[in-house]
């Protein structure tokens, strides 16, 4: 048995229900008869529209963009008619604008022969471009776009690219399944990524309940001149900073981005992205959302196009067994909770679960035990409760000091919690308390 | 349909203050068993004063200052329990109630309740009953079992060695040969099963131990405390404790220190209290290790027999200090 990495601090071992849906294939889900496309998909600048109500669109066509670097295209994920341009909420709970688009006329890209495009005469340059106007962003569920990450600053010293299929949140399966079904777009999104990069290493890292992937990866790598590193089934390993240093021992200083460190980190579905993208000529207009939790009747791994109602995912699983307590974008750990079914898949939506009361048991709060439990859980070496309670006496300044910044809301804390305090919850809103200051005083002078 | 919206996490590891104290409950719930045992049902009035007493108190301030309902948090029955286990058998039983109420009303609510106290609750109510009512606290009782029943004094072997000590005759090694001198021979095997007279929960260190272990099992108690309080205290024994009875230094008779007294009831039940001890690793061994330091200073050269209560108080006192220094190695700032 070999000795399996992992990160050095904290961590927790939820139980990972992953055998819900870790052998079920991915298949198409039915196409939205009504698409409603968000723009606002990535961290960056907003976008402006390129359409008005009652244009025709083609598939794939780029309905909005900014002219700001740090930005990434959207496109209709259907042909058909703007019928409406309106501000929604989106399952993170953010607000943004997003085109209403009924689904009518030819496709031009589903069901049509893919032309490879010779993507090995392009310049660099010529390929992030692609990658920002085809709207690639990180899919694993920050939804950085990736032509801005994969711009090394000038000075840095890049060595290594991991691709991130940990896969650490309980339920989700997605990633798993795209290596299992996708290898080969993989494997060319990688050939792509040397190419433009020319890292020194490129390195997997996977939780060890992923074997099936692991083995079918190892086949391939001597050929491929990649490393796949097995690690350790441990929440949260596919955290960029712990997976950095779970691979590669390396600390990525406080407050700066992964390539201090000479890393870039990307997410398997994000790297097949890169692959459509670039070879196939195909912006993002789909992606893979594991749907599960115990309220759905047939969990499953569903390719969606963006701009899909979750209804219409939940019925194509079936339905639900019971009625739901709770329906979560994302894994459980990190993930939003949302009320409205006619929320839209967008490309940073990894998951749909629908927690039954069970599930979903909400425990009432006691007073703080100072039992250590969340300092032990916390992968950042935090001590949540000593930055809990700064927090909690208005002190956002110690709470900065002890690290507020830092916590990457993994909730292990909360996870580990016998008093059950919310310590995310206060995190956040810290953060968000403490923005807003800043601004003020900003403001002021 | 009724939808749930929370911040994440979405799920728990399990685990809640309730069982927490519950689990507490349970592990200590064999010592209780074996008190009333040894000593009759006096053992089971005794406690159940302490517990109810702490419980109406907490009950009581509920009411008065409305705040929410903590009774079913069982931290008030913990700490009554704890109290009741601290009693001498005869002791009237205004004491009990007077510890708990302390305990409960000054010592844990007037600094805000459950999590905010800053020394133990239970310690304190029983130092300050001790110090208050020491008659009513030192009336010891025999066992009604065990080899101790040939003694013809009822004392602590901690309290016999005390008062035999002032006047050690010659040619006496170690305690044990000087509580066969005064008329209250005990054995080993007496003092690890708990055939001898004590506070009623503290006798029997087999049966303490088995709970703290469980406990340490669960990751309820954490294991440094204990570990690292048994074994500093044992050591400073081995080391220091053979003076006292003319012999050098590394002659000390440790196993009779471990057995004897709250030592066992102390280490795996009062100061692994998570509200008064340190948060992390680091912080719980220097907390054991000063608990052992101090326990060692109080019973060899302090006027009382016993050390473990005002140790460990102190070390709670010493808690915050502790924190504040002990902090994680954080990610990313090392350099």
């Amino acid at each position: 048995m070999i000795k399996m990495k992992t990160f050095s601090r904290g961590g927790v071992h939820p139980r990972d229900f992953k055998e819900l849906t870790a052998a079920c294939p991915i298949r198409s889900a039915p196409l939205p008869t009504m698409a409603l496309v968000p723009f606002l998909q990535h961290i960056g600048a907003p976008l402006l529209p390129k359409v008005a109500v009652g244009d025709f669109v083609k598939e794939g066509q780029m309905i909005a963009e900014s002219n700001s670097f740090v930005s990434a295209a959207v496109h209709s994920p259907v042909p058909g008619e703007v019928k409406d341009l309106k501000t929604i909420y989106l399952a993170s709970g953010m607000k943004s604008t997003a085109a209403l688009i009924e689904m009518s006329g030819d496709f031009t890209l589903t069901g049509k022969p893919v032309q490879h495009r010779q993507w090995e005469e392009l310049s660099n340059e010529e390929i992030l471009k692609i990658l920002k106007d085809y709207g690639v962003v990180g899919q694993g569920g920050a939804a950085f776009p990736s032509h801005v990450k994969y711009t090394i600053p000038k000075g840095r010293n890049f060595e290594v690219f991991i691709i991130n299929a940990a896969e650490c949140e309980p339920y989700l399966t997605a990633d798993h399944r795209v290596i299992l079904e996708r290898r080969d777009d993989l494997l060319e999104g990688l050939r792509i990524i040397r190419r433009l990069l020319n890292p020194k290493r490129i390195v997997f890292g996977l939780e060890s309940n992923k074997m099936e992937a692991y083995k079918l990866l190892q086949e391939v790598s001597k050929e491929h001149n990649f490393e796949v590193m097995l690690l350790q089934k441990k929440y949260p390993q596919g955290a960029e900073k712990n997976l950095i240093e779970a691979i590669l021992g390396r600390e990525v200083p406080s407050g700066k981005l992964p390539i201090e460190v000479g890393v870039i980190n990307a997410n398997v579905g994000t790297i097949v992205s890169v692959c459509h993208a670039v070879r196939d000529d195909r912006p993002v207009i789909d992606r893979v959302i594991t749907i599960s939790g115990g309220a759905i009747k047939h969990p499953g791994n569903l390719l969606a196009r963006i701009g899909t109602p979750i209804r219409s995912l939940i019925e194509e699983c079936g339905g639900f067994t019971e009625e739901p307590a709770k329906l979560i974008s994302g894994g459980p750990m990190m993930g939003f909770t949302f009320y409205n079914l006619d929320t839209p898949v967008t490309k940073g939506t990894s998951g749909i679960l629908a927690f039954t009361a069970r599930e979903a048991h909400y425990f009432s709060q006691t007073a703080c035990l100072s039992c250590g439990r969340c300092a032990e859980a916390c992968p950042m070496g935090l001590s949540p409760t000593a930055i809990f309670k700064y927090i909690d006496n208005e002190r956002l300044d110690d709470a900065a000091k002890a690290g507020l910044d830092d916590c990457i809301l993994c909730g292990a804390c909360a996870f580990s919690c016998p008093a059950h305090i919310p310590l995310v919850s206060a995190m956040k809103a810290a953060r968000g308390r403490r923005r807003r200051l800043a601004v003020a005083r900003k403001d002021k002078g | 349909m009724k939808l749930t919206i929370s911040t994440s996490p979405h799920i728990h590891g399990g685990g809640s203050t309730r069982s927490v104290m519950a689990w507490v409950l349970i592990a200590l719930l064999p010592a209780g068993v074996w008190s009333v045992i040894m000593f009759g049902l006096r053992a089971a009035v005794v406690i159940a004063a302490a517990t109810a007493a702490a419980v109406c108190t907490e009950y009581l301030l509920n009411r008065i200052f409305k705040k929410s309902f903590t009774l079913g948090d069982l931290s008030a029955a913990v700490t009554g329990v704890l109290i009741g286990y601290n009693m001498p058998p005869q002791v009237p039983l205004f004491i009990p109630i007077a510890a708990s109420v302390f305990a409960i009303a000054v010592v844990k609510w007037s600094f805000g309740g459950l999590g905010a106290n800053w020394m133990n609750p239970a310690l304190a109510g029983r130092v300050f009953v001790f110090f208050s009512w020491g008659a009513g606290m030192t009336q010891w009782t025999l066992p009604r079992f065990g080899s101790a029943a040939d003694a013809v004094s009822a004392a602590t072997a901690l309290g016999g060695v005390k008062t035999a000590l002032t006047n050690l005759p010659p040619s006496v090694h170690g305690p044990m040969e000087l509580l066969a001198g005064s008329g209250m021979p005990v054995s080993y095997m007496d003092l690890f099963l708990g055939r001898v007279p004590g506070s009623l929960g503290e006798i029997s260190a087999l049966l303490l131990i088995l709970g703290g272990l469980l406990l340490c099992v669960l990751r309820i108690a954490n294991w440094e405390i204990p570990v690292f309080y048994i074994a500093s205290f044992a050591l400073l024994i081995w080391i220091f404790d053979g003076y006292s009875y003319g012999g050098g230094m590394f002659s000390g008779d440790v196993l009779f220190h471990l057995l004897s007294g709250g030592l066992m009831l102390g280490a795996w039940f009062m100061a692994t209290d998570l509200v008064t001890s340190p948060l992390l690793r680091g912080g719980r061994i220097i907390f054991g290790i000063g608990c052992g330091l101090m326990t060692f200073v109080i019973r060899v050269f302090g006027s009382l027999p016993e050390g473990v209560s005002l140790a460990i108080i102190f070390m709670n006192i010493l808690t915050p200090l502790i924190d504040r220094y002990m902090t994680p190695k954080r990610y990313g700032k090392h350099k």
